[in-house]
């Protein structure tokens, strides 16, 4: 093996050739820490990682470096992510070394979804560098212990980088291209978008792997069980950037309406199946929407348990 | 054929609607008009191509203004017709004038003149 | 060009409400070509102040003018005799217009009627779009020709991102992506390699990050020999 670069759990998981598994959470809309402690209670010991989102949908939130700080204090890994919308790139920076000194050892790239999708639409976003660049300036930071002027910093932030990749969205021929230059800039780990349309994803692993870019990235894939239906609507017709098969809104319909939870959670397993087994996929990003508490049991029917300790 | 029209009409001819402004109808009000309308040819008849179409639009513009001002935009109004519809014109007229006077005078008259 | 769109007209009767005297300054330059701010605006816009004040019974008296440019001191003066007769004065054009007005006559206050929006071009008749976000080093050539600064949402210079859909950005459908408009362009041209690797962080330090910007043309400047 390697050196690691970070010596994150997650890295440690990926290295040593185990299947990832990683949760995702919010963090609270107000400072409520006893409700994030909550819901992360659910995550402990069930997933490597869990990325702490950064103001998602452009909605404000508790900080993810706080966050991301109160998750090490519950005994969890954070993956702290990071958007280019809210910072500029001294803010950008120094949150980043906050976040190595606070124990965050595994970061997230995100350029941020636009501010007109949150509740302040009048802000000013800030996009002074994009993901591409931030990836390149983590890992400038890292590697060559400077910041983004060439100065040298004193104790540099290892982290573990990451980015995310969305094959469904446009123009997708480019998609792969665009995955390859992150991995370029010192992507060490992709999460890609969530995976609904399967049959879309496999094409586009398999142009992955046709360019090897699996053996210079670990791979994790997204998956998001659906609810109900009306979810699965609302998210195809309103989440930028989301590809979500008829077949697969069918499918939940063709339920009953109490039975739809668990056909959204069995579609979920068969996709966690097939990943595993899939050439390039190194893990799955289990992205639980509002819905940690579920997170033990799908773990459980997934076969993923229990998480390796490296 | 003799046909009578309204004697609050006052007829301004232009040789085509598209030569009308947007200026020429609020000026019209500012002065003290209780409505204008400006009747051009047929759709797709325009003998310049689109002046009438052009003057649709610009009638619905000054519309606009009026509402934004709190004036009833029915004040002004677009109307198609070809020159060989006499009666269509007298029609017209008489149908304007009803809609004004439903209106009233306007609101800009009492006020200090221009 | 400079592209600007009026302000409502409750607006602009509010910031002159007690002002009985007015003069309305229109621009023979960019507003007038966008049709926002020149003779035939200038026109509009005072009838209708006239009939709104007619209308609440309250007096007024605009008088219009269209200067051949307002961003030039040397057409600006030419209503210096006048400007200090009227209580208020309303300017037509983009936001460099009312500022030269200030700063040539101290004694006067001087009103924007038209909200300057962005630097751009008319795509048919009646349509502008914004091409350029002035940020002072133009790099258009990188990306097939079209400017990512002024027309990705997110001013990436590595897009598209995740929401970009069916060649339309995720802030809305009517809005086009750059990027992927950038990405088809090169794949057509077959020079996508163009668009591979990490380009360096952006110097804003030309942009209006930089602070104010000013442009010296030596040969220009009188008093240089």
């Amino acid at each position: 093996m390697t050196e690691l670069k970070s010596g994150s759990n997650l890295e440690k998981v990926l290295a040593a050739g185990h299947f990832a598994f990683t949760g995702e959470c919010g963090p609270p809309k107000g400072a409520n820490v006893e409700h994030l402690k909550e819901k992360l209670s659910h995550l402990k010991g069930n997933v490597d990682a869990v990325n702490m989102t950064d103001n998602q949908t452009a909605v404000v939130r508790m900080s993810s470096i706080a966050g991301s700080a109160l998750m090490i204090e519950e005994g969890l890994e954070p993956n702290f992510q990071m958007v280019c919308r809210d910072r500029n790139r001294l803010a950008m920076m120094s949150d980043i070394l906050g976040a190595y000194a606070l124990g965050i050892r595994n970061m997230l790239c995100l350029s941020g979804d636009h501010q007109t999708f949150g509740n302040h639409p009048d802000a000013k976003n800030v996009h002074d560098i994009d993901s591409m660049q931030l990836i390149a300036m983590v890992k400038k930071m890292r590697d060559e212990g400077k910041f983004l002027n060439d100065e040298d910093i004193d104790v540099p932030p290892k982290m573990f980088i990451g980015a995310a990749a969305n094959p469904f969205a446009d123009p997708y021929e480019y998609r792969v291209y665009r995955l390859a230059n992150k991995i370029e800039a010192g992507a060490d780990f992709i999460q890609t978008q969530c995976i609904f349309n399967m049959e879309k994803f496999r094409d586009f692993m398999k142009k992955t792997v046709d360019m090897g870019l699996h053996e210079k990235c670990y791979i994790l894939a997204g998956v998001t069980p659906m609810k109900n239906a009306g979810m699965a609507n609302f998210m195809s017709k309103f989440v930028p950037g989301m590809d979500i098969p008829d077949s697969l809104i069918k499918r939940l319909k063709g339920v009953d309406k109490k039975d739809q939870a668990e056909e959204g959670i069995k579609f979920a397993l068969e996709q966690v199946e097939e990943f595993k087994e899939m050439e390039g996929v190194a893990g799955v990003h289990m992205m639980a929407i509002e819905w940690e508490h579920m997170v033990p049991e799908i773990a459980k029917r997934a076969n993923v348990l229990p998480r390796p300790v490296v | 054929m003799r046909l009578t029209y309204p004697a609050e009409v006052k007829i301004i001819q232009v040789p085509c609607t598209g030569r009308v402004d947007i200026i020429h109808l609020l000026n019209a009000m500012e002065d003290g008009a209780d409505g204008v309308y400006v009747a051009g040819c047929l759709e797709g008849e325009c003998h310049y191509i689109e002046g009438n179409l052009k003057a649709k639009r610009k009638v619905k513009y000054v519309k606009k203004i009026l509402e934004e001002l709190g004036i009833e935009s029915e004040r002004v109004e677009m109307y198609n017709l070809s020159s060989a519809q006499g009666a269509r014109f007298a029609e017209i007229a008489n149908e304007m004038v009803d809609q004004i006077r439903q209106l009233g005078p306007t609101p800009i008259k009492n006020s200090n003149a221009a | 060009m400079i592209v600007a769109d009026r302000k409502s007209l409750d607006e602009i009767l509010a910031m002159v409400e007690g002002d009985k005297k007015i003069l309305l300054v229109g621009c023979k330059g960019c507003v007038t070509v966008c049709n926002t701010g020149g003779l035939k605006e200038v026109e509009i816009l005072a009838s209708s102040m006239k009939i709104a004040r007619k209308k609440a019974g309250k007096e007024i008296d605009i008088d219009t003018h269209v200067l051949e440019r307002q961003c030039d001191r040397e057409y600006v003066e030419q209503i210096s005799e006048t400007v200090n007769d009227y209580d208020a004065v309303i300017s037509m054009a983009c936001g460099v217009g009312p500022q030269f007005l200030s700063e040539a006559y101290k004694e006067q206050k001087f009103y924007p009627a038209v909200n300057t929006t962005f630097f751009g071009g008319a795509t048919e008749h009646g349509v502008w779009e914004e091409r350029c976000a002035g940020c002072g080093t133009c790099g258009i050539h990188n990306f097939g020709g079209l400017c990512p600064i002024a027309r990705c949402a997110k001013s990436l210079l590595h897009g598209p991102c995740g929401g970009s859909s069916n060649g339309n950005c995720e802030i809305n459908k009517d809005t086009e992506c750059i990027w992927d408009s950038i990405v088809r362009k090169k794949m057509e041209q077959g020079q996508l390699e163009d668009l591979l690797g990490v380009k360096g962080a952006k110097s804003w330090k030309t942009a209006r990050d930089g602070g104010p910007r000013r442009s010296i043309r030596e040969e220009l400047v009188q008093g240089n020999i």
